[in-house]
């Protein structure tokens, strides 16, 4: 029964609905709401602007009119509790890709990974074995165009953000706390561990897809060095 | 080259209803403050409602036309001159080449809309003309208006003098039926409906009490992005860990340290702090045109009625744009006859 898995559907003022389908960080509520929110994508609904997931609700943004009718509310919530009725008989179809990401972990790049190593009692080697065999996901991108939210790591991860954040990380910084990981799209103040960088450029607003990441994506971390840090990113300048 | 900024102005960017379709990709909707303005502005000077139009704030720019063209300008009173004549607001207006047109400090709202018949010349970016002044993309170069600045126009009206002085008697002659409901809402008038959120009731009483008897100050650092609001501290009844969810126009945040914050046109896509509740859309052109020192009230509304407000205004828009019909068909008799303005017709013709 879809009504065992939505939590709640709530209005959020007049033009937004918001469906939770859990009330905590969870893989398979993540999943039901990547599920969700495409489906809904997909469907085009007239009079819907956007659709958006994070990890444990989906929200639906429409705008007045004739498209969507008199009674926005009805309407949407009938549509979400069919598609989530699908989803419950276990079909959660993603779109999803597999896209890997070098990241030169530690050194300049990564400044708090001593430190994070001391909090997670592990060796910096073992924190970098950790996160970067550790299946991910991008359940949510927000904050900042292309900013991604990466999940879930084991409970080791479970490090609150740091209490002083930073004003300006560079662009490519790798960040975690809470069980996920971040990337920093461009420079951006930030609160979260720094243990790596990527050279990859993660938004590019002239581009017919414009975040290299998008909602769903399967995510392989891959240890790099240095020197390919340098020569990658030097490529990736290029293209620019 | 059809408009040449002589002076920038305080804050000047294109905008237009907002880059919808990208938030799940992290991209700010961004957008017309006043949206009310800027789709009124566009349907009186003979656009669709979604051609960009300029957000002037406070102070406005000073900008030389070389081409003919029909104005309108709506939102903030800022007493705009062409040369030495006042430029009514709400009204359509032929300019002709070499007229400069100015203005005061606004005297009542905070931003103005400038549309131009045909649109301004903007690339479009994931769907939109919006500058999305933090990530510094869209618009006019991502970025608000600078002195030197020569901005394109999609079409401009000929340049036969005659033709031209008949189709602005035509145009002047023209009465203009205001639906009520799109009425003034730059001037003094700051009450503004609430739609409680279903956090409202985790707030103690005395804040839910504070949030609709008190007046609201707007703070100083109040911008596109939020209006903070000074007045007293609202609090959790037991603070709590928020996961991160999307955001809305409007949503009234309130973080640690109890000041309020209404989400606005730049907010970011996604925030965790608990919501108390979310402007009406109804009435967010009324905050829009608030400037930090103004005072607001807030007043209670349930999320029906609210939508049924928000969906007569929507209609009301239509109305506006069918009475408009006659103004439309002159202007685009009245089109320069160009190569360069010929895959014009989408924007100006609907």
């Amino acid at each position: 029964m879809p009504a065992e898995l939505i939590k709640r559907i709530r209005a959020q003022g007049d033009r937004c609905l918001l469906v939770d389908l859990g009330d905590q960080i969870d893989e398979a509520v993540g999943l039901r709401c990547l599920g969700l929110a495409e489906r809904l994508r997909r469907l085009n609904v007239p009079g819907v602007l956007d659709v958006v997931a994070s990890f444990t609700a989906v929200a639906i943004y429409y705008q007045p009119g004739r498209e969507i009718g008199d009674n926005p509310i009805n309407r949407l919530t009938e549509l979400v509790n069919d598609i989530v009725e699908q989803i419950a008989q276990g079909h959660v179809e993603l779109d999803a890709r597999r896209i890997e990401i070098p990241v030169c972990y530690g050194g300049e790049h990564g400044p708090d990974l001593d430190d994070v190593a001391k909090r997670m009692d592990m060796t910096p080697d073992e924190v970098v074995a950790a996160h970067h065999t550790s299946a991910c996901r991008v359940y949510m991108i927000g904050f900042a165009p292309g900013h991604p939210y990466i999940g879930i790591h084991d409970e080791r991860f479970s490090l609150p953000r740091r209490e002083v954040p930073r004003t300006a990380l560079p662009a490519g910084s790798l960040g975690i706390a809470n069980r996920q990981s971040t990337i920093y799209p461009n420079v951006l103040p930030g609160g979260w561990h720094i243990i790596g960088a990527t050279p990859l450029k993660l938004f590019n607003a002239d581009a017919v897809q414009p975040t290299l990441l998008t909602p769903g994506d399967e995510i392989v971390f891959v240890p790099i060095d240095e020197a390919q840090y340098a020569t990658l990113k030097a490529e990736q300048e290029q293209i620019a | 080259m059809s408009i040449i900024v002589k002076r920038p102005g305080l804050l000047s960017s294109f905008q237009d209803n907002g880059r919808w379709g990208y938030q799940h990709l992290g991209v700010s909707v961004t957008g017309a403050m006043d949206v009310q303005s800027h789709q009124m502005a566009n349907l009186i000077a003979g656009n669709t409602q979604d051609c960009a139009t300029l957000e002037i704030t406070l102070i406005g720019p000073v900008l030389t036309f070389t081409k003919p063209c029909c104005i309108c300008l709506t939102g903030a009173q800022m007493n705009a001159r062409i040369n030495d004549r006042l430029a009514p607001r709400y009204r359509p207006l032929i300019v002709r080449p070499s007229d400069t047109l100015t203005f005061e400090t606004a005297s009542e709202g905070t931003r103005a809309y400038l549309a131009v018949y045909g649109g301004f010349d903007l690339p479009v970016v994931m769907n939109s003309q919006s500058t999305y002044l933090r990530a510094g993309f869209g618009g006019w170069h991502g970025r608000a208006l600078k002195k030197g600045d020569e901005i394109a126009l999609r079409s401009t009206l000929t340049n036969d003098p005659t033709l031209l002085t008949a189709l602005n008697e035509r145009i002047w002659n023209q009465v203009l039926y205001l639906p009520s409901t799109l009425g003034q809402h730059t001037g003094r008038k700051s009450l503004v409906r609430l739609i409680r959120s279903d956090q409202w009731p985790a707030f103690t009483a005395q804040s839910r009490g504070a949030m609709v008897s008190s007046t609201w100050r707007v703070a100083i650092d109040s911008e596109r992005m939020g209006y903070r609001l000074e007045g007293p501290e609202i609090a959790l009844e037991t603070p709590r860990e928020m996961i991160s969810e999307a955001t809305t126009f409007g949503s009234i945040q309130v973080p640690r340290g109890g000041q309020p914050i209404v989400l606005m046109a730049d907010r970011q896509t996604s925030g965790g702090y608990p919501k108390i509740g979310t402007v009406a859309s109804v009435d967010l052109p009324i905050l829009a045109q608030k400037k930090p020192g103004d005072e607001v009230r807030f007043t209670l509304v349930d999320v029906e009625h609210a939508q049924k407000l928000d969906r007569q205004k929507a209609d009301a828009l239509e109305e506006l744009a069918v009475s408009l019909a006659n103004i439309r068909q002159w202007l685009n008799d009245a089109r320069a006859n160009t190569a360069d303005t010929a895959n014009t017709a989408n924007t100006a013709n609907t």
